[in-house]
């Protein structure tokens, strides 16, 4: 098995996908299937390869810093779950 | 005259232009067409009807004033990943489910300014990630040809729209082959333009170096028309290309005759179905008696890694695109539990379907410390290897010619319970997307009933290449304006 049970474990938990024991059984198995069908990647000779992250030669892309309109805060905010004062409210990160 | 939503876009064009019916006709003959086949297809995720019927209102003004485009009254389907200010767009997730979004895309806006108009929003796999839009939060679509087959995916309820009727042209989005497989399942002509060709802005966001919006219609003129409309440039995506865009529409109908046509061995191996290698061989030689040098003996040995390459980037751009999605800002929100992480694994639970869930999980591995080396950064080297052997090949060739899938639509839920096997579909879409090159998909005949897809690719920018060479070989094969048979 190229992936164990404990590092879906480990990977769910990184992805705050809140897996239940069948998920992580089932993804133990498939994420398995599918990473044994890559490993012939590792025999592409990639020395002196650069990678590619992006399929275009572009360079940075500057804009003027010039003031516009942009989105209304009332609609920004109109699908947040929680607002208070013009403002997202979330529940406690420290308990 | 058949019915108004059998039409091509172009066909409708000339029609309304000569005052034969008005654009609000054709948005009712498109909608009873809705009314009559969508049980079987579930092609929309949100109809729009009323949007629909005042934007043929607006049409109509248009055509007395006299400020018509191309695309001005024709019926569209638009992908449910394109973000359409004040009517809904769910990725096809739950965990979209009631997002309304604040401001237009880039492509809609497009649409709406040439006079085009919205029958609704089309389903797709969740967030594109799939080959059969059985991983939809709002059920499966049916293949007009079959309801009983899948459609292709991830844009399977815009091909399977255009196919039934339920519209004249779509939108869609093709990361790894979301439009060209779902249309040479549905029998329509569909087109990944080149990386940065069209804006990604307003795009619901699943593999970032990837994605790519595009147009899927009847037949290649429509498809032509509809990248001209769409194409320009958008300072609002960084990676929308600003170089000048010529019309490819003028490609269309010069003689093809000379052209060099690459076609690679690797594209014709084990599980391709005979049926389909019997209509590509057809294909191969109907391009050569109109003139062009199809050569054979093209190997592209970087071929067999594009999948690898491709399921290893891809998720890993999604885990981290999908990151956002955390019950706190829109979408889902779970607040039932104890605090901020909790809410959030609760959320992400419940908001996202096991593909999606699927993807996250390898991207996050492939990213993880100790496995990036081995994994993602490899696979960003071979994605180099792949486009140098692309960039090669077309230092010989006009165009490469491949069959767009290895079989015909497959039955609802035979590859569900089998991820692998569903990645393998993609197989021949894979590397073109990898390498960020056009690639155009329109049928080439049946096999037992169903269509089968050819797939030309053309090098970056190259466009009007690919269309001039499927438009002289669909005028060639003579059965434009296809139709599933429902």
């Amino acid at each position: 098995m190229p992936i164990s049970r404990e590092q879906v474990v480990h990977v769910g938990r990184l992805a705050r996908l809140g897996l239940t024991d069948a998920e992580i059984d089932r993804l133990t198995t498939q994420l398995s299937d599918i990473l044994d069908h890559f490993e012939a990647l590792a025999a592409v000779d990639t020395n002196g390869v650069e990678p590619t992250a992006h399929p275009l030669p572009l360079q940075n892309v500057m804009r003027p810093d010039s003031v516009a309109p942009s989105l209304r805060r009332d609609d920004a905010l109109g699908n947040a779950p929680e607002v208070e004062d013009g403002l997202i409210r979330v529940r406690a990160v420290l308990e | 005259m058949s019915e108004l939503w059998g039409l091509t876009a172009h066909e409708a064009q000339a029609g309304l232009r000569a005052r034969e019916f008005s654009a609000v006709e054709l948005t009712e003959s498109v909608l009873a067409r809705v009314d009559a086949v969508e049980d079987r297809v579930n092609a929309y995720i949100t109809r729009t009807d009323e949007v629909a019927r005042e934007q043929a209102r607006e049409a109509d003004a248009r055509f007395a004033a006299g400020t018509a485009t191309p695309l001005t009254g024709i019926p569209f389907a638009v992908k449910d990943l394109i973000v359409t200010k004040g009517v809904r767009t769910t990725a096809g997730s739950r965990m979209l489910a009631d997002f309304v979004p604040p401001y237009d895309s880039h492509v809609y806006e497009q649409l709406t300014r040439a006079g085009a108009v919205m029958v609704g929003k089309a389903n797709m796999d969740e967030y594109a990630m799939g080959s059969s839009t059985e991983h939809s939060a709002f059920g499966p679509t049916g293949n007009p040809w079959d309801p009983e087959r899948v459609p292709g995916g991830s844009s399977g309820g815009s091909a399977a729209a255009v196919a039934a009727g339920e519209c004249l042209a779509a939108l869609g989005s093709d990361t790894g082959g979301s439009i060209r497989q779902p249309a040479a399942l549905c029998g329509v002509v569909g087109l990944d333009p080149t990386y940065g060709r069209v804006s990604r802005y307003g795009i619901i966001a699943f593999g970032s170096s990837l994605d790519q919006v595009g147009p899927i219609g009847r037949d290649v003129e429509d498809v032509a028309t509809i990248l001209d409309g769409i194409g320009s440039h958008d300072p609002r995506d960084s990676t929308s290309d600003p170089s000048p865009r010529p019309d490819v529409r003028h490609y269309l109908g010069r003689d093809i005759a000379g052209k060099r046509i690459g076609v690679p061995r690797e594209y014709f191996v084990e599980g391709m179905e005979p049926g389909v290698r019997a209509r590509i061989d057809e294909a191969l030689a109907r391009l050569e008696s109109l003139g062009c040098e199809v050569d054979t003996d093209l190997s592209l040995p970087m071929t067999e890694h594009a999948l690898a390459v491709y399921y290893l980037i891809a998720p890993s751009e999604a885990s981290s695109n999908l990151a956002r999605y955390d019950g706190v800002k829109y979408g889902l929100s779970e607040r039932g539990g104890s605090g901020m992480w909790e809410n959030m694994e609760q959320t992400r639970e419940q908001g996202f379907g096991d593909e999606v869930k699927r993807r996250i999980m390898l991207g996050v591995y492939a990213l993880s410390a100790g496995y990036y080396d081995q994994f993602y950064l490899k696979a960003q080297k071979v994605r180099t290897l792949i486009t140098e052997e692309f960039r090669e090949a077309f230092t010989r060739y006009d165009a490469l010619v491949t069959p767009t899938t290895p079989e015909v639509a497959f039955r609802r839920g035979e590859k569900l319970g089998d991820p692998y096997a569903m990645y393998l579909n993609d197989i021949y879409t894979l590397p073109s997307a990898v390498a960020g090159l056009p690639a155009l998909s329109l049928p080439c005949g049946l096999s037992e009933g169903l269509p089968v897809g050819l797939q030309v690719i053309g090098d970056v920018g190259a466009e009007g290449a690919i269309l001039q060479i499927g438009h002289a070989f669909e005028q060639s094969l003579g059965q434009a304006n296809r139709l599933a048979p429902l």
